[in-house]
């Protein structure tokens, strides 16, 4: 469980996260999306007591994080993959923090099993690996303790395809334990498979946040039609503003049903028409991340 | 909300923490490499002395007091790195989020920079010993006699150095910054002390390399430890105080 309330942090004049409240339940995995300085590692920086919030509160299980004695059994944080010591090998990276848990070194071959850096892997010094082995080896660093709930900033980052599908499956196996995750990333597509909640931030705000299924379903519906004009002409007289895509499609804030109906009846040919989902999304999202931009260059 | 486990919620204790600190020191090739120099150059101290130095200063004292000269030098930029090197190398990143009370860290740095130096004036006088033993056949004066005072004078010496590295790393939280200030500024204020009339006073109570030399004679008397202690406390706790400040207070990032 992670509860974030009216978390604020201000440096200098520059607000970097305004405001910003959400809560992770056990066995979920929540997506904290925002592009590029939106806010989301410093969040998760207040979070986890590396950063003092300049105003609201953040809570671990219940508890302050700076509060906890040991943290590493009850919540495992990887926050910079590349944060590692060079000149350390992958193993006595993790038996560091095993030793510093009060954990026995013995799991700790196991654990560089489960990720994927098994044999000499381990036994090369962090220099030597790559984003990616770093990205394992940070996710092993952080479930060493077999904490109830992961923090984890951008791990997909520097993961290959087949990576990120094993990342999605080990998340999505330690919240269906009932375990807690809250992971960040810049794109939806790459959370959405195993996000059951996503919270989407832009320069520091909120922007929105709710159940993946139903931000889905409240995206509206893509229709694209053999003659744009007269589409335009109908969604004109039905009182609805649709919003133009790149592929020559519009995104409308209504359901598929009544705009079967209405073209329909007026005799627009349509091409397309359906449930807009992750696209429509994502379209929503970059819009108000750019209304929210324009906002902050205007202030 | 469910009670944490005691596993959890009790702090990670000083002594786990000190181990981890020591191990730090040694599981990295820079640091591994600088403790073997430290031994090598100690033997090569009872090596020298062996082959170049008069046969009367041939003996336990002699190879004992000299044995300690590299570790004096090199064990505080050990104590230097056990801490920039978190900064440089980010691990204070993972080091604050597995033990968020920042201040036992720092502790725990402390406690294993001390033992280090005990186990440096150990290993001086075993292989002082040994030399004293190989000395005997060759001529040497061979005397074992160390007059009981400098046991524990040359461990606080060994001691107040590493503290002061650990001190100017922390406050200065980079290695080049830290090494160069560590050997440039005390030297820098001895030059002056020496050279500049008015500072001549000030000199002899704020000089740690002056005043730390009375640690190597026997009976150090009670002028020779009040000005040690002054200048202990303007060279190593007030750089170890302000830092710890800095290190509680900063963002980690
Ligand atoms: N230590 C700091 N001092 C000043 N400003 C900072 C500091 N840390 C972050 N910021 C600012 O706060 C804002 C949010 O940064 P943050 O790193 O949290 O974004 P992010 O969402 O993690 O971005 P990214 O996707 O690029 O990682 C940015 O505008 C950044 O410049
Ligand atoms: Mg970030």
């Amino acid at each position: 469980m992670i509860e974030v309330e009216h978390l604020t942090k201000r440096y200098g004049r520059h607000l970097a996260v305004d405001d910003v409240s959400f809560t992770c339940e056990p066995g979920t995995v929540t997506g904290f999306l925002g592009p590029n300085g939106a806010g989301k590692s410093t969040t998760m920086r207040m979070i986890c007591g590396l950063a003092t919030p300049t105003s609201g509160t953040a809570t671990v299980s219940g508890v302050e994080y700076r509060r906890l004695g040991n943290p590493g059994r009850q919540i495992g944080v990887l926050l910079d993959a590349s944060a590692q010591h060079a000149g350390r090998t992958g193993r006595e990276t993790l038996a560091l923090a095993a030793v510093t848990m009060g954990l026995d070194t013995a799991r700790v071959p196991e654990r560089l099993r489960q990720v994927g850096l098994e044999g000499a892997a381990a036994r090369r010094r962090v220099r030597a690996y790559s984003l990616g082995m770093r990205q394992r080896l940070g996710l092993a660093y952080a479930m060493i303790g077999d904490p109830a709930v992961l923090i984890l900033d951008e791990p997909a980052n520097g993961l290959d395809p087949e990576g990120i599908h094993w990342m999605r499956g080990l998340l999505r196996g330690f919240a269906d334990r009932g375990g807690t995750v809250l992971l960040s990333s810049h794109l939806l597509r790459e959370v959405e498979v195993v996000a059951d909640r996503l919270v989407m931030i832009g320069g520091g705000r909120v922007l929105m946040q709710g159940d993946k299924a139903q931000l889905l379903g409240a995206a509206g519906t893509l229709v694209r039609a053999a003659d744009p004009v007269a589409l335009d002409a109908l969604l004109d007289r039905m009182g609805v503003t649709g919003s133009r895509c790149a592929d020559g499609g519009v995104l409308v804030p209504a359901g598929p049903q009544s705009i079967g109906q209405a073209a329909a009846e007026s005799g627009v040919v349509l091409l397309e028409l359906r449930a807009a989902g992750s696209g429509g999304l994502e379209e929503m999202f970059l819009r108000l991340t750019a209304k929210s931009e324009l906002e902050e260059v205007s202030r | 909300m469910s009670a944490l486990s005691p596993a959890v919620s009790r702090p990670v204790p000083l002594g786990r923490l000190t181990v981890v600190e020591l191990r730090k020191l040694a599981d990295t090739r820079a640091g591994l490499w600088l403790l073997i120099v430290i031994v090598l150059a100690t033997a090569g101290t009872s090596v020298l002395q062996l082959g170049w130095a008069d046969e009367s200063e041939q003996s336990f004292p002699a190879f004992f007091l000299f044995g300690q000269v590299p570790s004096a030098v090199l064990l505080p930029v050990l104590g230097i790195l056990s801490v920039t090197s978190e900064w440089s190398q980010r691990t204070v990143l993972g080091t604050f989020t597995l033990v968020p009370a920042r201040g036992r860290v720092l502790g725990a740095k402390v406690v294993a920079g001390v033992l280090i130096s005990v186990a440096a004036t150990a290993l001086a006088a075993i292989l002082a010993a040994v030399a004293t033993v190989i000395a005997g056949p060759l001529g040497g004066a061979a005397s074992w006699r160390l007059e009981p005072s400098l046991i524990g004078q040359s461990l606080l010496l060994q001691a107040v150095f590493v503290l002061m590295g650990i001190g100017f790393g922390t406050l200065l939280l980079s290695t080049p910054l830290a090494i160069v200030v560590f050997f440039a500024l005390p030297t820098v204020w001895s030059v002056l002390g020496s050279v500049v009339k008015s500072l001549s006073t000030a000199s002899e109570w704020l000089d740690l390399n002056f005043t730390s030399q009375a640690l190597t004679n026997p009976d150090m008397t009670g002028g020779e430890w009040s000005r040690l202690a002054v200048s202990a406390t303007v060279w190593v706790v007030i750089p170890l105080v302000a830092g710890v400040v800095r290190v509680l207070r900063q963002e980690v990032s």
